[in-house]
């Protein structure tokens, strides 16, 4: 049995994490993210988790303190967004380079200066190397969803990673939508048991984290690192077949939406890509054979799953709601790696759009399929990275 | 897509019209519909300009943006209809449920209304200072708007309404509101 409810993303992931019952949750409030972790306090004060909440003094702080708790031995959680993930960036490096197993749902915003707490991808695109899987979701569904699959993810016993979990800031953290809970139990059974690994507490066995390595060494050590991600898609599709099972929703590495057939597709990320598929269907009607490809696994990324399901298409443009100054969108540069190997493979474009919560608006995509028609019936391409809905 | 319902509502921070959103939405979780409801974030201020959105639909809504062409506008504070284009959008049988004291006729002169669209009518203020003892327009406005779609019951409104007030308020408070929404049900007025 499902809950059908009507609630914000921030709401529909605070209760994931309730159900996961995690043994530390060390947290610093920032918008948008600060209404999840206010949730789980309450859910701490409430006795309804066994949860213990170190309330620190900064992001840098709370990542240690989720480290520290991870390697003692316990499921950990955090949340946060925008400079807050910033701030952390040196301790996630030694969370996935610890093996250490944290949950944490980052809820995306733009990055300053200028100042701005509104909805973007440059926060967590900046942690694209940082080490953690990366999961995106379209919506609160979505988010849940990914939170609840995050923990047997990350803690499985072939990997112990770190997991992020995406969700647009404001879009989909303070917006409400109708959605459908697991029942509690149903989730407990489906995470199962924190397996402990290494537990620094375990006096009877002493252990090192994070030891000095030299290049004798380093170098193997990262490679192993690399080795360990490159199971993650295994297991991501493993565990989603499982949650299928459990809650009737698939789950892939990327969702295809009108691709089998279509000439012209965007890649999109996120909530946007909700509003693109309406614009598919609509485009469909008229007789376009319009598709869309949505990532939810970004890191790892799966390359050869995405370039086999994009090399028949004419044109495609991928959209970034993230920027590199000087050079193109992160989510391009993945996509154009991809395909590079492929011997048939789309004209390709970038689109940056949305940034600092600007509105992606049906005309949006729209007009961007309608340039890649142009493009299909050989119209070339102008400029390969253009920004969309740009006031002039 | 045919049953979709988009609304879009224009009131000022303080009104409690984002409430008026949630509830609405809450409400019309029933008979499996999907729902979303949500503002337009900005700087809050008491007494700013502001907009929320409501989508009511049969089939699921991935829609992740404003709503752009209302086929409901809700105004919760009248003095709205000179300071913004609160017809922005909409499309020419679109209704617009207004609180203020005066008469539809003379509303929908100065909302230059389409001969194609409705306007509707309600002392939203004068009802919650009736029922609750303060000017907040939202719940009599609520309950005009669910008459004029016909999205759910009253009885079923009343329930919601209810239940968002949790175990934190008076009963007399929660009656009082609860007369509101009622009030609006039955006051609205068209012209």
């Amino acid at each position: 049995m499902q809950k059908v409810v009507a609630v914000t993303g921030n709401e529909a992931v605070a209760n994931a994490l309730r159900q996961a019952n995690p043994d530390v949750c060390a947290a610093y409030p920032i918008t948008p993210a600060t209404d999840m972790m206010q949730r789980f306090a309450s859910f701490v004060s409430n006795g309804e988790v066994d949860t213990e909440l170190i309330l620190v003094e900064s992001e840098h702080s709370s990542m240690s303190a989720c480290i520290g708790a991870s390697a003692a031995g316990g499921r950990v959680i955090t949340a946060t967004s925008s400079q807050g993930l910033a701030l952390m960036w040196e301790m996630l490096h030694i969370a996935s380079g610890d093996n250490l197993p944290i949950i944490m749902p980052v809820v995306n915003r733009a990055l300053s200066a200028p100042l701005n707490i509104h909805g973007d991808h440059s926060d967590a695109m900046g942690a694209r190397d940082t080490g953690w899987i990366q999961l995106w979701s379209e919506d609160a569904q979505e988010a849940y969803d990914n939170t609840i699959q995050a923990f047997r993810i990350g803690e499985h016993l072939a990997l112990r990673l770190p997991v992020m979990i995406n969700l647009d800031g404001f879009i989909i953290s303070h917006s409400i939508e109708r959605m459908e809970y697991l029942e509690d139990k149903a989730v407990e059974d489906f995470i199962g048991e924190f397996k402990v690994v290494n537990a620094l507490l375990d006096l009877d066995k002493p252990k090192s984290y994070g030891p000095l390595i030299l290049p004798d060494l380093y170098i193997e050590y990262k490679r192993l690192q690399h080795e360990i991600m490159s199971r993650v898609k295994g297991v991501v599709l493993d565990v989603a077949e499982d949650f299928e099972k459990l809650s009737g929703r698939k789950y892939g590495l990327f969702e295809s939406y009108r691709l089998e057939d279509a000439e012209v597709g965007l890649v999109i990320m996120s909530s946007a890509a909700g509003t693109a598929k309406d614009v598919v269907d609509s485009l469909r009607v008229k007789g376009i054979k319009a598709g869309l490809l949505k990532p939810r696994l970004f890191r790892p990324f799966p390359y050869g799953e995405m370039a086999a399901s994009l090399q028949n298409l004419k044109a495609v443009a991928v959209m970034d709601r993230a920027d590199s100054f000087g050079g193109y969108g992160p989510v391009f540069m993945e996509v154009s790696s991809a395909l590079y190997g492929s011997s048939k493979r789309p004209a390709l474009i970038n689109k940056i759009y949305g940034l600092g919560g600007r509105d992606f608006l049906p005309a949006h995509a729209e007009e961007t399929f309608l340039e890649l028609v142009d493009i299909a019936k050989g119209g070339g391409i102008k400029t390969i990275k253009e920004y969309i809905g740009v006031r002039q | 897509m045919s049953d979709l319902i988009e609304i879009r509502w224009h009131g000022r921070g303080g009104q409690g019209t984002v409430t008026a959103a949630k509830v609405l939405a809450d409400a019309c979780l029933s008979g499996g519909r999907y729902v979303q409801a949500f503002p337009e974030y900005g700087p809050e201020r008491a007494g700013a300009p502001l907009r929320a959105y409501n989508r009511i639909s049969s089939n699921r809504l991935r829609m992740h943006c404003p709503v752009l062409e209302p086929h409901v506008v809700g105004i919760v504070d009248a003095t709205l209809i000179d300071a913004i284009n609160v017809a922005e959008g909409t499309p020419e049988n679109a209704m617009f449920v207004v609180n203020t004291s005066k008469g539809p006729a003379e509303i929908r002169t100065r909302l230059k209304a389409g001969e194609r669209q409705k306007v509707f009518t309600v002392d939203a203020t004068k009802i919650a200072t009736d029922c609750i003892g303060r000017a907040l327009p939202n719940f009599p406005m609520l309950g005009a708007v669910v008459k004029v779609t016909g999205l759910v019951t009253l009885d079923h409104l009343l329930e919601d309404v209810k239940k968002s007030f949790g175990k934190k308020f008076s009963q007399k408070i929660i009656d009082g509101n609860l007369e509101a929404v009622r009030r609006g049900y039955e006051e609205v007025t068209e012209g």
